[in-house]
């Protein structure tokens, strides 16, 4: 890794083999932008807060908030407080958070105003002298992307975006990154003109979950998957995120952007590329890199978007024992709406090894529940020496990969029902990641931040991959906005009944997740 | 659920374990290593305790063992635990009469499967890890020179003299935040280290650690000097421009961390509980070549300074004990 936060060979109580180190940080500050909003309190501040309870960052780390409030540093600390009280993972302690509370400033202002700016300048500066930051700074820009170009502009107007000699800045972008192919080159364009691409990171938190890296480790690490990983022996491959709750309070948000947008063009995307990709050279961000958009340029989008696309909208219904009502019947979401809230969409991969293969992806929000998982589905033996009652019972050999909740693997194959009678069927075998190792193992955002003060970029999604993610999904949206109201499902099951047609035009079913 | 096995064998406690599985309702296994834990009846609370602990991260078999006396007939209870909030499962194996020497003849047939093995010695650790039959079942020995009857310093020494691969300690286990705050110290102020002291209360198997190490890390001589404790309260490296040090007072959780040219700062560091030092050290189940760097450290200087002088009771961590390594 050619720009690691701290410089392994020049201190001599670093070394490779010492594995028990933790990987800290360098000095380094980290400059939250929209500091009062949902994810900030929820994720941002309490996986700061897991982190430093772990000792995993430096003695002088030093956490800046920005937002338009009239706060002191102690109202900040405050707002940290509560939040890291109510919702960081690992216990309060008390001298772990005076540590950190020396490092809390607060500058309140507009992303208009200059003085707001300078006194940012000002503070920043005053952290590299008084807490011993060195000149590195992360901004996080947790705020609408309509904002980006005013607060990328002010932080190169001041001066933030620079680092000389060794230190470094970072940006930090969160999703939705654009919303299409023009507005993603345009957000790109506005950042990339400030930051080098090495120092933009986009944060998926889906790539940041142990689990989704352990797809890499199931997949690379071991030689019994790999044989059978193409298009001989995988029939086709599904992947769903599925949520059980509807939209929330995000109405403004979610009306605008739909099902597709939301997660199709990003975690579905990039967990098939993991899933897709071949081996890389090794595990450096460039060489994953290289594989990922190999697979997302050889993507295929069926002819008939017609028949292998299918979307919904979810309508009153009975889910989970409760009464809800339907998508449009929601707060601030106009009648007329024609936002999807569900999404399935049939992909081909042009290669060798995945030639035929379908891939099926699909998310929706008042789902039958909350669940995230890629299932390999296997190609039917080629001659079963048995009776068609024997193996009536019998389905696709399956390896399931579960994302979310209950992290982990199945495999799914045949076996002797007890009895005097042959008669074979499905069983599961189980792995579970959550009891097998860490019971408490690290929120996603604490392992992204912590990789953003590393500078150590392999989780985080390239400007390229972001690119291909749009040139795969705009073309579906634009058949989509042409072709009127999405379906009514009823909330509480798995999807509009176009989706399963649309599974069974091709003689294939939805797993049920 | 417990079950309580008298008089009784391996492979009864073999079915048993199996038996248990599959009335509770789920007969896969997820857990992943062996966890061998020797104690005795005073010590055999606090040890299962933390072993269940421990299970939570890295869900084990924990096969408790129990040496109770050599006299009259070879005999083995057993008493087996599972579920009760626990993941994995844990038997407690009393030996008696001449199984006491025998015990690895229980604990063989009762491991898992194509896993690793790991021995934990609470207490009373041999002096020979590798070479005690029920330490050459496993990949990961684990000693804790701190707990030691017989001068903790003696003990750290004879783990130092028979240090073999896959040995480890918890003296040494106890100083990862140690160690990684004055790497951080160094990364904020990478500048030329011109000696190091370590001050910590007389005997500390952690601080004799510390000072190995920063003597092979550094190659500067180490000063020691013996405060009030607990444990190590003082460590710093000198260099042109002053002090980089970390020092913890003798209440604290947290430490003060001081480097030159700059205001102090508080950290944290609490002195961990032994299932959170047991956890770390089930992280990582290969040689640990740094400890075994500075075992072989440790032993050394222990070797040049009986050379030099001839060897009184105390450890040669007294008051002025200045010692150094090689001359």
């Amino acid at each position: 890794m050619s720009q690691l936060g701290v410089d392994n060979h020049s201190n001599p109580l670093r070394d490779p083999q010492d594995r028990r180190m933790p990987r800290i940080a360098g000095p380094c500050s980290l400059v939250i932008f929209g500091v009062t909003g949902d994810l900030s309190r929820k994720k941002l501040m309490p996986a700061v807060y897991d982190l430093a309870n772990r000792g995993l960052l430096p003695p002088g780390f030093s956490l800046v908030g920005f937002a338009r409030r009239d706060w002191a540093h102690q109202d900040f600390a405050q707002i940290v407080h509560d939040a890291v009280k109510e919702h960081s993972r690992t216990g309060f302690r008390e001298e772990v958070w005076n540590q950190l509370a020396e490092g809390f400033r607060f500058v309140p202002g507009d992303f208009s105003d200059d003085d707001a700016f300078e006194r940012l300048r000002l503070t920043v500066a005053e952290l590299d002298e008084v807490r011993g930051t060195g000149g590195n700074h992360a901004f996080y820009l947790s705020i609408p992307p309509r904002f980006f170009p005013d607060v990328i502009g002010q932080l190169k107007a001041h001066g933030l975006a620079e680092a000389d000699g060794e230190s470094w800045r970072r940006v930090v972008v969160e999703k939705p990154f654009g919303h299409d192919l023009a507005s993603a080159r345009e957000l790109n364009d506005v950042v990339s003109q400030v930051f080098p691409p090495e120092a933009v990171f986009r944060i998926d938190h889906y790539l940041g979950k142990e689990t989704v890296q352990n797809i890499l480790a199931l997949r690379f690490a071991n030689n019994m998957f790999e044989p059978v990983w193409n298009g001989r022996y995988v029939d086709h491959v599904q992947i769903t995120m599925a949520e059980d709750i509807g939209i929330g309070g995000r109405a403004g948000y979610y009306d605008s952007i739909g099902a597709a947008r939301d997660v199709i063009q990003n975690h579905l995307l990039q967990l098939m590329a993991l899933v897709a990709m071949e081996d890389p050279i090794n595990f450096e961000a460039g060489s994953l890199r290289i594989e990922k958009q190999k697979v997302l340029a050889s993507v295929q989008l069926p002819d008939d978007l017609g028949r292998h696309t299918a979307r919904g909208q979810y309508a009153a219904g009975w889910a989970g024992g409760v009464k809800v009502g339907g998508y449009l019947d929601e707060k601030d979401i106009p009648s007329s709406s024609t936002t999807e809230t569900f999404a399935a969409i049939r992909l081909e991969i042009g290669t060798r090894r995945w030639g035929g293969v379908p891939f099926f992806l699909r998310t929706g929000k008042r789902l039958g529940r909350r669940v995230t998982e890629v299932a390999v589905m296997f190609k039917k033996a080629p001659h079963l020496p048995f009776t068609d009652t024997q193996t009536e019972a019998l389905g696709r050999n399956a390896l399931v990969m579960r994302i979310q909740p209950d992290e982990g693997a199945t495999l799914r194959f045949g076996a002797k029902v007890p009895g005097t009678a042959m008669e074979i069927r499905d069983v599961n075998m189980d792995f579970a990641y959550g009891g097998a190792f860490v019971e408490s193992s690290p929120e996603a955002y604490e392992r992204l931040i912590l990789d953003v003060l590393l500078g150590d970029p392999p989780l985080f999604p390239q400007h390229e991959e972001v690119e291909l993610s749009w040139q795969i999904l705009d073309p579906i949206i634009d058949y989509w906005a042409k072709h009127g109201q999405p379906e009514q499902y009823p909330s509480g099951i798995w999807g509009p009944k176009s989706a399963d047609e649309m599974l069974a035009r091709d003689g294939r079913s939805w797993r049920r997740p | 659920m417990n079950i309580d096995l008298t008089e009784t064998n391996a492979s009864a406690v073999a079915s048993a374990l199996v038996r248990a599985r599959r009335s509770a309702g789920s007969p896969a296994m997820g857990m992943v290593l062996t966890l061998v834990v020797v104690t005795d009846e005073a010590g055999r609370y606090d040890a299962m305790k933390t072993a269940a602990a421990v299970s939570s991260e890295h869900a084990a078999r924990v096969l408790g063992i129990i040496r109770r006396s050599a006299r009259g007939s070879a005999r083995l209870d057993a008493t087996i635990k599972i579920g009760n909030n626990a993941s994995g499962e844990a038997v407690l194996l009393r030996t008696s009469g001449e199984l006491v020497r025998h015990a690895e003849s229980v604990v063989l047939p009762l491991l898992l499967p194509d896993s690793p093995v790991v021995v934990w010695w609470p207490q009373h650790a041999p002096d020979d890890l590798a070479g005690d039959p029920l330490g050459e079942l496993a990949q990961r020995r684990i000693s804790d020179s701190a707990s030691g009857t017989r001068g903790k310093h003696g003990s750290l020494l004879a783990q130092a003299r028979n240090y073999s691969p896959g040995n480890t300690d918890l003296a040494w286990t106890r100083l990862t935040p140690w160690r990684a705050l004055l790497a951080a110290a160094l990364d904020q102020h990478p500048a030329k280290t011109t000696g190091a002291e370590v001050a910590a209360e007389r005997g500390n198997p952690s601080a004799e650690l510390m000072a190995a190490w920063l003597e092979t890390r550094l190659g500067v001589d180490v000063n020691r000097k013996v405060s009030r404790g607990p444990g190590i309260t003082d460590v710093r490296l000198r260099s042109r421009h002053g002090d980089l040090a970390i020092t913890r007072p003798p209440s604290g959780r947290s430490a003060t961390f001081s480097i030159p040219g700059e205001a102090d700062r508080p950290v944290a560091l609490k002195r961990r509980d032994v299932d959170e030092l047991l956890a770390e050290e089930l992280r990582r189940l290969d040689e640990d070549d740094v400890f075994a760097e500075v075992m072989r450290c440790v032993a050394s200087r222990s070797n040049d300074s009986s050379d030099s002088k001839p060897r009184k009771r105390s450890a040669p961590t007294g008051k002025k004990a200045a010692t150094k390594a090689r001359s």
